[in-house]
């Protein structure tokens, strides 16, 4: 009887799993399937077959509106973030870690102080100093900003803190090695596992930015991917339901294809981070 | 080593540079625009507090204060309620459920989508007519008549509300459940023994000890819930209707910068949701800081009395009081 009890007990939990996992993901399975179907059959009902009107939708689409421009430029300025913020935290974190030259804690708390300072407090100054300087409607203020990136310094500053050993530097040094040199060969080749963690969080973030290009950028050839979402609601596009799931699912699939590769790396990074944090 | 201390200053000087020029400069620029009047063009007109004067009178940006609370606070209530649930169920260990990591990625992929992409996604979904959710709703008999989802204030709250929680549920999920796995199986293993039942672990053993990550998952979410911009400005038409139930602070700011050309007024905007910002994340951290302190205050008081019951030389009775 108390075993029968559990039994259901466990099997009405599984359930509930169940039906919350399907909660998260039918939202992108609707899209998926509407991305093949014709707008008055999408305004009949749903359906969880997919349609036949996949090639229709994509042509009608991109008569109006080249998504995988878009798709370029997310990727232009999400690689370029990604390599700029990894490489030069990581110069940054070494030269916190390994040398001790004066003012060095008082700058690394003025760097903590400022990575708590919400990025909307500058943006009209930062839209401004662009505007001054002719950064507007280019790639500049999406990328270059990404030099500084507190959060990433501070990571990679508390990785080298524990994993970098003083004996080495100075057995380089010994050898005749320049700093620069020790740099790229000892140092950042350890910091690496670390610096990857950053990169896939980084990379997500600026894929995944809208105001700030949504702000700086104004030609919609240089849109980026989330700003081509919002341009393309205000389309033709958005009079052909069909083409405009496709549109969507164009910019979501591959985001869920990497978390397919990456997810246990990603969920695993969240963890330690909150511990930690 | 001391002779290549210097060179220190190379390594960091990159980061500094554009640091200052490009984050330092315009926090400090827009300070100052909060005391202009700015169209964008030619040059700000200085005029004193009129900007600050304006605001603490100013009606919808109290709207878009209350409504940025009210969206996120019952986004928050539920998402943690949630992930509160799911890590209880995965931490007792008379139910041994399977799957945590498959599940784990599934609740978190929603969170992982770009949220423009999310909102027009949904922006379509809940179309009164012709949106997914309500013929689905309808068809298994959930509801009679379709949900004018973007249309009425209370429910367009509620779906950003809705479509947050969906968002982040899976996450908050994933930070509790680090949190659960740092606590010692023997706490629960010596509840099973004691013969407590899943509630009394879960308040007396989970809830207490996972405090600390509580804070860390209400800050970090206070933080991000407050500067909300892309599903109210996406969701709708991106001046915050229906009746300005969507007007969240970021949008507001948005819409005085880049729509309406008042730099100055938007630039004060952005300082008062920063003051906003602080001051709650310190009312949070100070609460629950207190609340730690007294209980350790209590367990010290506790201890005493034993000390004193032991010199007193009946420490049985009280000792087991303790344990």
């Amino acid at each position: 009887m108390h075993k029968e009890k559990k039994l259901l007990n466990k099997t009405l939990i599984y359930i509930l799993l169940t039906v919350l996992a399907i909660v998260s993901f039918i939202p992108f399975y609707m899209m998926i399937i509407n991305a093949t179907r014709e707008t008055k059959d999408i305004i009949m009902g749903f359906t969880f077959i997919p349609g036949t009107e996949l090639v229709e939708n994509y042509k009608n689409m991109m008569s109006y509106v080249n998504i995988w421009a878009g798709f370029k430029n997310s990727l232009i300025v999400s690689v370029t973030v990604t390599i700029l913020s990894g490489y030069f935290s990581a110069l940054t974190a070494f030269g916190f870690a390994v040398y001790n030259f004066k003012g060095k804690n008082q700058l690394f708390i003025f760097m903590l102080l400022m990575m708590m300072v919400p990025g909307q407090l500058g943006l009209i100054g930062f839209y401004e100093l662009n505007k001054a300087l002719g950064f507007l409607d280019t790639f500049i203020p999406l990328i270059v900003p990404a030099i500084a990136s507190p959060f990433v310094v501070f990571f990679l500053k508390q990785y080298l803190s524990s994993t970098l050993h003083p004996s080495l530097l100075e057995a380089a040094r010994i050898d005749g090695a320049g700093e620069l040199k020790i740099f790229h060969t000892i140092a950042l080749p350890i910091m690496m596992p670390a610096v990857a963690t950053m990169s896939i969080f980084t990379f997500i973030g600026s894929w995944n930015n809208y105001i700030l290009p949504l702000v700086v950028i104004f030609s919609p050839e240089k849109y980026t991917l989330p700003v081509l979402m919002g341009f393309l609601k205000g389309s033709q596009v958005a009079q052909n339901l069909g083409s405009l799931y496709l549109g969507i699912a164009i910019s979501v699939v591959p985001i869920m294809i990497a978390f397919l590769f990456f997810s246990k790396y990603i969920i695993t990074s969240i963890s330690a981070g909150s511990v930690k944090g | 080593m001391k002779r290549l201390d210097h060179k220190g200053y190379y390594f960091i000087a990159p980061f500094f540079v554009i640091f200052l020029v490009f984050n330092i400069y315009p926090v400090l620029l827009t300070f100052y625009y909060t005391f202009t009047h700015y169209e964008g063009y030619g040059k700000p007109e200085f005029i004193g507090l009129a900007n600050y004067a304006r605001i603490l009178t100013d009606s919808y940006f109290l709207e878009a204060f209350v409504n940025t609370w009210k969206i996120w606070g019952l986004n928050f209530a539920l998402q943690l309620g949630i992930a509160l649930f799911l890590a209880a169920l995965f931490s007792d260990l008379r139910f041994r459920i399977k799957g945590l990591g498959f599940f784990r990625a599934v609740f978190y992929l929603p969170n992982l989508i770009t949220i423009s992409s999310v909102a027009i996604l949904f922006s379509i979904m809940l179309d009164w007519q012709y949106g997914s959710i309500n013929q689905f709703l309808m068809k298994i008999g959930l509801i009679a008549e379709p949900i004018n989802w973007l249309n009425s204030p209370f429910a367009s709250q509620a779906s950003v509300s809705l479509i947050l929680t969906w968002m982040w549920f899976g996450y908050t999920f994933i930070v509790l459940m680090a949190g659960v796995s740092g606590i010692s199986k023997e706490y629960y293993e010596a509840a099973l023994i004691d013969g407590a039942n899943r509630i009394q672990t879960f308040f007396y053993i989970t809830l207490p000890l996972l405090k600390p990550i509580m804070l860390y998952v209400l800050i970090t979410s206070l933080i991000g819930g407050l500067q909300l911009f892309d599903l109210p400005m996406l969701l709708t038409d991106g001046l915050g209707s229906p009746d300005g139930a969507l007007n969240t602070m970021v949008l507001y700011l948005y819409n005085q910068a880049f729509r309406y050309n008042n730099y100055g007024y938007a630039a004060t905007i952005a300082y008062m949701l920063f003051l906003i910002t602080v001051v709650f994340s310190a009312i949070t951290f100070k609460s629950m800081y207190r609340e730690a302190k007294g209980e350790k205050a209590a367990a010290k008081e506790e201890k005493r009395k034993i000390k004193a019951a032991k010199k007193r030389g009946n420490t049985n009775a009280q000792g087991k009081k303790v344990a």
